[in-house]
């Protein structure tokens, strides 16, 4: 093993605590808006995470992946709109919705390979976008407004900025701990397995299909926790945060930050939405630079920032 | 004469209209080393891969240990005690030598669907591995990710992930391709060592291994059986010599 | 009676437009191994570029064509400048590289026409209702449509399975290596098919720019559906894209015709209005779900022999 002590591990270590004090930052310079902008910058950072699961260490390229930021949300939204409030029940019914979604796309998407396994996620993402814009009593098109957080009794107020923020970087920092112990547990090295060598793992005894699909699974579920959160975050749902374009971001986000690494989709999510909010700062045409940005990062800096790091750790 | 331990009946491959494997019969005992030869596109890896189930005959039957296995996919053939090597290496590249044959010894030892504890640090896996890559003479690479291994150094991890799957049947796929003449020597003496304890189909090139190693031997021309029987016998044998052994020197120079 | 006929008019000129736009979809893919997401961009791009030049020159005609060479050039350019240091790499770069692409284009029109649509006026001549049947009437312009797509797809047929480049595209298509072992220059053929496929794009672009408003991600619906055409229809296979274009765009506008009046005859009113667009939508995404999980290489494979 190499030294613990490197660039790489300096920089996440930073950034776990910067994420960690930021509230008291924030409340002792008043800059309130630094507070909710990272409340969502750590939720899309778990949605990031989940992404790299299947992604990087998967090998599964899904172009569908914000469709469980919508079914999470909607979980939450629509139970709110019926009436239950008590985030016992929205939270866990937004992630057993994920995973029974995720489980059937999967089911039906893992038998196609490459190209065509990036245009059938995208796909049955899009067959969900128009499903929420077809729920004419929550709101169609027009999205459905949440006006009261998920209940958690006494034990967290979500409606407190702080504490909200809190749930969310422990759900951050919970899932990637969890991401952590099943890439090196004996499912997650199967996994990784058939994702470098499919043919290989078969002919050892793997049923490598049926792995994948659970992987498959364990992801879509940890993204619609992200999907809730994301939805107590605005008080609001709507058919847009399953576009395909954020399914896009999603993806940039993992690239960026480095496929493949456990702290990789944070930084990645970090960096991808603080440019994007500076850029719009100083232009209004912020996504004209952010474009062709992209397009440098991948044809310059592959494997992504935790990439660059570690080159240079290695001097 | 013991019961066969793999039996194959009248196997039929097409590719378009090309015969891969033309109503071939084989069968192979308990305990023997079992040779298979043949000219370029004899069609070997194609009944490599149909005995192992990457690919499917389109008629004819396969039986493992008295089991109809023809339509079993390629991993509940593993785990019934059938594990190949590949022709061209075929390893997880980007772990280490321990990883791959751990992994193949966690295929079966108990399910793989445990998500918690650290994998790397199971001891029984890990030794199982150790005595894996002990057995063909890698246990000092063990920790050496596979794409800084040597060639030789890969086709002995070949079979050694073969080895930790405990097999019943070990179908080698031209161990000794692209290796060099003590790399080849090394081998041969590893095949004779476990050929003691597991039954090998061996399709091979070098003919001078093959003959050295071999119980009996099946000679393949155009997907078709010419010939089986004992070393001796096929030496002998006049339609094998037309077909095949004239041509040897062709033959092994392209190994 | 009438409508079926209108519609299913409809549902043809749209699947020919498709075509249009999956054809060079499937090209660029097909032999680069290249996915372009920013294929819908060039369908903006003609679009935007019909609406400028038409006003410009006041002549439609004119217009159109000059708004075509600016998309090949256009598409040629982005080949050059960007696209060809992609080849080769994995497909997940090229859907990054080509998502910023997006980004970048609708943000580039936005600065250049503004937020708001364009909308490109028909000529007198093609507005007329032209006779088919007797108390048939079509609209002149999606007849011309039907006729130029057409045109193209027979022109496309003829280019693909007559000609000597036709035939290293179909080479390049079936097996990329064989290509460079012919000794051609692999750089200036990539080239050329992708700003033919830009041009394509663009085509269809500007001939649907007068049916609906000019406006920024118009080609971002329209793109998933060509990708779900080459999809369907096997990458690499131009027969293929032809066929399930047709197909979709078929279903495509007789399902949202008419399945919600299918669907008041079953469900209550309230919940077929519901259903109905939803289900419209869906059908597309339906059906290729179902064509890949009974062949997942597409109806057509050009791949296999």
């Amino acid at each position: 093993m190499k030294s613990a002590l490197n660039l790489r591990n300096v920089v996440v270590v930073l950034v776990i605590a910067g994420l960690v004090l930021l509230p008291v930052y924030s409340a002792l310079t008043g800059k309130v808006f630094i507070l909710t902008m990272f409340t969502r910058i750590i939720i899309l950072a778990l949605a990031a995470a989940s992404l790299n699961l299947i992604m990087g260490y998967g090998g599964m390229m899904s172009f569908g992946h914000a469709a469980y930021l919508g079914i999470g949300g909607y979980a939450v939204g629509i139970l709110a709109f019926e009436g239950t409030g008590s985030g016992f029940i929205q939270w866990p019914v937004a992630l057993l919705a994920s995973a029974l979604f995720a489980l059937v796309i999967g089911a039906l998407s893992l038998r196609t390979r490459g190209v065509y396994f990036i245009m059938i996620t995208l796909a049955f993402a899009q067959m969900a976008y128009y499903i929420a814009s077809s729920l004419s009593r929550y709101g169609a098109d027009d999205g459905l407004t949440i006006y009261k957080r998920s209940n958690f009794g006494g034990v967290v107020d979500l409606s407190n900025r702080t504490q909200f923020y809190y749930v969310c970087l422990a759900c951050l920092l919970g899932g990637t701990y969890l991401i952590w112990r099943i890439v090196n547990s004996r499912f997650g090295l199967v996994v990784q397995g058939v994702r470098s060598n499919e043919q290989r793992m078969q002919a050892i005894g793997f049923n490598a299909n049926r792995y994948r699909l659970v992987c498959f699974v364990i992801s879509g579920t940890i993204c619609g926790l992200a999907g809730a959160l994301l939805a107590n975050n605005t008080d609001f749902v709507s058919p847009a945060v399953m576009y395909w374009t954020r399914s896009g971001d999603l993806m940039v986000m993992v690239i960026l930050g480095g496929m493949g690494t456990l702290f990789g989709p944070v930084i990645g999510a970090i960096v991808f939405l603080l440019l994007e909010e500076l850029l719009s700062q100083v232009t209004e045409y912020w996504a004209m630079i952010m474009g062709p940005l992209l397009l440098l990062i991948v044809l310059f800096a592959r494997g992504g920032i935790m990439g660059l790091l570690g080159r240079f750790s290695r001097g | 004469m013991a019961e066969p331990l793999l039996r194959v009946e009248n196997l039929i491959k097409r590719f378009g209209g090309l015969v891969a494997t033309d109503k071939l019969s084989m069968e192979v005992t308990p305990g023997e080393l079992h040779a298979i030869i043949g000219p370029n596109g004899a069609g070997k890896t194609t009944l490599i891969s149909q005995l192992t189930g990457q690919l499917v005959p389109d008629s004819g039957a396969i039986y493992f240990a008295g089991r109809d296995i023809t339509n079993l996919p390629p991993y509940e053939r593993s785990r019934l005690g059938l594990a190949r090597s590949f022709q061209i290496t075929s390893l997880l590249r980007d772990f280490t030598a321990a990883d791959n044959v751990a992994l193949a010894a966690q295929a079966h030892a108990g399910h793989s669907y445990r998500f918690w504890a650290d994998a790397r640090k199971e001891q029984p896996l890990r030794e199982a591995a150790r005595a894996a890559l002990a057995r063909v003479g890698l246990d000092k690479r063990a920790d050496v990710p596979v794409s800084e291994l040597s060639h030789g150094e890969q086709r002995e991890l070949e079979l050694a992930v073969a080895l930790a799957t405990k097999p019943q049947l070990l179908l080698l796929d031209e161990p000794m391709a692209g290796l060099g003449i003590t790399e080849s020597q090394r081998m041969v003496a590893l095949l004779k060592e476990l050929r003691k304890e597991v039954t090998i189909v061996l399709v091979e090139h070098d003919m001078e291994a093959v003959f050295a190693l071999a119980d009996r031997i099946t000679v393949l021309v155009y997907g078709r059986v010419i010939a089986s029987g004992k070393p001796d016998e096929i030496r002998s044998n006049e339609e094998v010599k037309r077909a095949y052994l004239g041509d040897q020197h062709a033959v092994t120079s392209q190994g | 009676m009438l409508v079926v006929v209108e519609q299913s008019l409809n549902g043809l000129q749209f699947g020919l437009l498709l075509f249009l736009l999956a054809a060079g979809l499937t090209l660029v893919f097909g032999i680069m191994d290249f996915v372009n997401l920013a294929h819908g961009s060039l369908y903006m791009m003609g679009a935007y570029f019909a609406a400028t030049f038409v006003a410009w020159t006041g002549n439609f005609i004119l217009g159109a064509v000059m708004a075509l060479g600016a998309t090949l050039l256009l598409g040629i350019l982005l080949e050059f400048v960007a696209l060809r240091h992609l080849y080769g790499r994995d497909h997940l770069d090229h859907v990054l590289a080509t998502f910023g692409l997006i980004l970048f284009f609708n943000d580039a029109v936005r600065l250049i026409w503004g937020p708001a649509g364009l909308a490109l006026p028909l000529p007198a001549w093609l507005t007329v209702p032209v006779q088919l049947l007797p108390g048939v009437y079509y609209p002149a312009y999606r007849l011309s449509i039907i006729a130029v797509a057409l045109l193209v797809a027979a022109l496309l047929y003829v280019v693909v399975m007559r000609t000597r480049i036709g035939m290293l595209i179909r080479a390049g298509a079936s097996n990329r290596e064989m290509i460079g072992a012919l000794g051609i220059n692999i750089k200036l053929l990539f080239t050329l098919v992708f700003g033919l496929g830009a041009a394509l794009a663009g085509l269809a672009g500007l001939m649907q720019a007068p049916i609906l408003t000019v406006q920024i991600g118009m080609g971002e619906n329209i793109l998933i559906l060509a990708f779900v055409i080459i999809v369907i229809g096997g990458i690499g296979s131009i027969r293929g894209a032809f066929m399930a274009a047709i197909f979709v765009g078929m279903i495509d506008t007789l399902g949202r015709a008419f399945l919600p009046d299918l669907l008041r005859k079953v469900l209550s009113s309230t919940a077929a209005s519901t259903a109905a667009p939803a289900l419209s939508s869906m059908l597309i995404y339906l059906l290729m779900a179902i064509v890949l999980v009974v062949r997942p290489e597409g109806l057509f494979p050009a791949a296999k022999r």
